[in-house]
């Protein structure tokens, strides 16, 4: 193997860049995946929150929308330099891909930008300004960043649904981009579907992560109206959003089925083109081409992509491509179990949402029973199986293009032979900051507990002098 | 077109400098408070100071990043095929700054605080380091267009890298220390006010020297760039150096208002001028603007983008601005 001096003292072995760079991008978009739901949704459950106490007077409901917001600028903060780490992986790791193709794809980023200025500018006065702004001009400021949230979520989605459905822009003899349509490149075939699911996604996963916190400790005996509040309000935004999901997923897979067959194929572990497919729950694709094992459902995969036809249906199979534009036998694999789990785990949430409707509407109260909130404790754990289960598919299945039937992953990745140490490097810092994290907010929870009660920290309280600033004390501002 | 995006990108640039640059400056003097104790108030103070505006700041860079590869898509790969080392440690800086602040905000042990404020403190340092040599290798045309890399070493380890790294952690430093006396009087704390005017002209002397040995490395290092700075872009040079000595004189002789504003002329003069001085390349001396341009699809996007940005974001920038100025954004919460 040859070495390349790493700053003449340590030799770094020249290995193959592409396994470990797909390695890291998959890892640090698994993390910031994660963070990303509590961006966009958790300022909303917050304003509901911040809503009712100051409609109805209620000091609870303020002390919960305060302290979100407390715990919001501690994961907003991780998510903002996680996703900075993106944005120079783009290049450090994809330099090819950005080279050829930035041009298009890069378009739907340069509104993200400006929604994540007005985000981090709103998120901002939000947080800071607890205690010196009018109750409802304070309000209002947090609108700003429920509303860049979704929108710059949904222009990241729709740069990621490009390179699904690649669109609008003309390309010359040598293949390169010579003329974009940046309307259609925002809003390409694959965009409102992938966009829709995802800012559903948000809400499903914020909603039920949130209110889990609150479901284990009321299952602790905490069932005080602050922790009722606090279930009630995420748990509710999690339980609208899980029907809708449902919805959308389901439009998004007969879109993948019509625009992705190979894609589609992997779901649905379909080696060879044929009607009357089965839906295989579990199970796996052999190397040789066959499926063992798992529960066939007779005709179901057919009758889902199109009902008007029935189990008539013919799904395209993998067959239908040169071996070396599909998916690896591993990767259809891990497609099938990831959309198996994303499915059944959206299936169960579902079902404990209508649980929870069903509650409201004939006992005009939550559920109260251990096994509810047993049940609603795991969920928040679940929603995020679900979410990277849903990513996964939809990555993995893309495979082995980057850009959908134009680049190869293989073609797009930088030359820099020594990515797997980065890769090294990104992994322990990203599970040093992932477990700080979870500390950091534990250790606010609990403090919060023994604070209690005490009426110096119901927001927009006493307008006196602010305790314990420097300085603040001698210039008391009236707004 | 490709002219007009340019701008927007150096624009950005000054912005991050200015803007961002004080934050990361604010982490220097931050890491040289001294201990626990003898830190506390100066590190009270720059809390106080960039807790409700640094992730906004921060936000130029993604700006920076993102108007680089879509409207310029070949400079922006060059750039991170040759460099990846010293973006590598930019982006693990960034992610260490931004959460160990955060996270210092949370925890009251003294333990816990100094071991994420010194997290927060050095990746202050190494990340305007780290980007300043990348500036430097692309002014020295170390980076190569083309899809080819350039040495991952000796572009970023080199005389001229070196200084601009230097050169970067002085200014900023220089930059913040003004910005504190300033908020240090909002906060009425006199003691301070003091104890960050003498830092600011310790940082303003410092960074002058380091400009003036500057020019020499300049001159052998990267004779593109110095040719333009000692001709096209010299009245801006000349401007960057009478903001930067009429500042040093105003914090010598405790002035109130003039200092911050001429610091703000002196470094977004001299930011500017690099980029009017290595004009028309994107890379000198291998890709120009015109070649590296996207196609005017995307630049007209791009430019509608900027338009939003200055009816949507500028605003907001203000508002935040004012509202923290004014002592509206005291802290986080109410507890």
């Amino acid at each position: 193997m040859s070495g390349v001096p790493l700053v003449g003292i340590v030799p770094v072995l020249a290995v193959d860049p592409v396994p470990w760079a797909r390695a890291q991008m998959a890892f640090t978009l698994a993390f910031h995946i994660i963070l990303v739901p509590l961006g966009v949704s958790w300022a909303f459950m917050a304003l509901i929150a911040n809503y009712r106490g100051l409609k109805r007077n209620d000091a609870d409901a303020l002390r919960l929308a305060q302290r979100w917001s407390k715990y919001m600028a501690v994961t907003f903060a991780v998510g903002a330099v996680t996703g900075t780490v993106l944005t120079f992986e783009f290049g450090l790791l994809w330099p090819r891909f950005m080279g050829q193709w930035g041009e298009a794809f890069g378009v739907p980023f340069a509104f993200e930008g400006i929604f994540f200025f007005t985000e981090a500018i709103f998120i901002s006065i939000y947080l800071f300004g607890w205690r010196r702004l009018k109750p409802w001009t304070h309000f209002w400021t947090g609108v700003p960043v429920v509303l860049a949230g979704i929108l710059g979520a949904t222009s990241v989605v729709a740069a990621n649904a490009w390179m699904n459905a690649p669109s609008g822009f003309t390309l010359n003899s040598a293949a390169e981009v010579v003329d974009v349509d940046p309307i259609k490149v925002i809003f390409n075939d694959a965009m409102p579907l992938m966009a829709a699911h995802m800012v559903v996604a948000a809400y499903v996963v914020g909603g039920f992560l949130v209110a889990s916190v609150y479901a284990f400790a009321m299952l602790r005996g905490r069932r005080d109206h602050y922790h009722r509040l606090g279930f009630i309000i995420a748990f509710s935004v999690g339980a609208v959003a899980i029907p809708i999901q449902m919805g959308v997923g389901d439009s998004l897979a007969r879109w993948v089925y019509n625009n992705q067959p190979v894609k589609f194929a992997a779901i649905e572990l379909v080696p060879q083109t044929s009607s009357d497919v089965p839906e295989t729950l579990l199970g796996h694709l052999n190397s040789n081409g066959t499926v063992s094992g798992g529960i066939p459902i007779p005709g179901l995969a057919s009758w889902l992509s199109d009902p008007a036809t029935g189990k008539n249906t013919v799904v395209q199979g993998l067959d239908t491509v040169p071996a070396d534009e599909q998916p690896t036998t591993g990767e259809v694999n891990i497609v099938h179990l990831c959309w198996d789990i994303m499915v059944g785990l959206g299936t169960l949430m579902f079902l404990l949402a209508l649980w929870y409707w069903l509650c409201w509407i004939f006992r005009r109260n939550m559920p109260k029973s251990k096994v509810f909130l047993g049940l609603a404790s795991a969920a928040g754990i679940t929603a995020v199986l679900a979410l990277e289960a849903g990513w996964v598919v939809s990555e993995v299945g893309r495979q082995p293009w980057i850009v959908y039937n134009l680049m190869k992953v293989e073609d797009a990745a930088t030359a820099n032979t020594g990515v797997w140490v980065t890769f090294i490097l990104v992994t322990l810092l990203y599970i040093g900051l992932g477990t700080t994290t979870i500390l950091i907010l534990r250790k606010m929870a609990s403090r919060f507990r023994q604070q209690g009660v005490d009426d110096e920290d119901v927001p927009y309280g006493p307008r006196g002098p602010a305790p314990s600033d420097v300085g603040e004390a001698e210039e008391p501002v009236t707004v | 077109m490709s002219t007009a995006i340019a701008v927007v990108l150096f624009l950005a640039v000054t912005a991050y400098a200015v803007f961002g640059g004080a934050d990361f400056g604010a982490g220097f003097w931050d890491l040289v408070a001294g201990g626990a104790e003898r830190g506390e108030r100066p590190r009270d103070v720059i809390d106080h100071s960039i807790g409700p505006v640094w992730e906004a700041n921060h936000v130029w860079l993604i700006f920076i990043f993102v108007v680089l590869w879509t409207g310029f898509p070949e400079a922006y790969a060059s750039i991170t095929l040759t460099l990846y080392v010293p973006l590598s440690l930019a982006a693990f800086g960034i992610v260490l700054r931004g959460s160990s602040f955060a996270f210092r905000k949370t925890v009251f042990k003294v333990r816990d605080r100094r071991n994420f404020g010194a997290a927060f403190a050095i990746s202050s340092v190494i990340v305007p380091y780290c980007l300043a040599t990348v500036a430097g290798a692309i002014a020295s045309g170390r980076v190569p267009a083309g899809g080819q890399a350039g040495d991952p070493w000796t572009s970023w380890i080199n005389p001229l890298s070196i200084l601009a790294g230097v050169l970067a952690v002085t200014v900023v430093a220089y930059l913040a220390a003004v910005y504190l006396v300033w908020d240090s009087r909002r906060l009425h704390d006199p003691a301070m006010v003091s104890y960050f005017r003498r830092r600011a002209i310790g940082a303003a002397v410092a960074a002058g020297v380091v400009a003036f040995i500057g020019i020499f490395v300049l001159r052998a290092q990267a004779r593109y760039v110095f040719d333009g700075m000692t001709a096209r872009a010299l009245p801006l040079v000349i401007l960057s150096a009478l903001c930067g000595t009429a500042s040093l004189v105003l914090l010598v002789r405790d002035a109130r208002r003039g200092p911050r504003l001429l610091a703000i002329g002196a470094v977004a003069s001299i930011v500017i001028g690099w980029g009017v001085a290595q004009w028309d390349y994107m890379l000198p001396t291998s890709l120009t603007v015109a070649d590296a341009a996207a196609p005017t699809g995307t630049l007209q996007t791009l430019l509608a983008a900027t338009i939003l940005f200055v009816l949507v974001v500028v605003p907001g920038f203000v508002l935040l601005y004012t509202l923290d100025q004014k002592s509206l954004l005291p802290g986080e919460g109410v507890d």
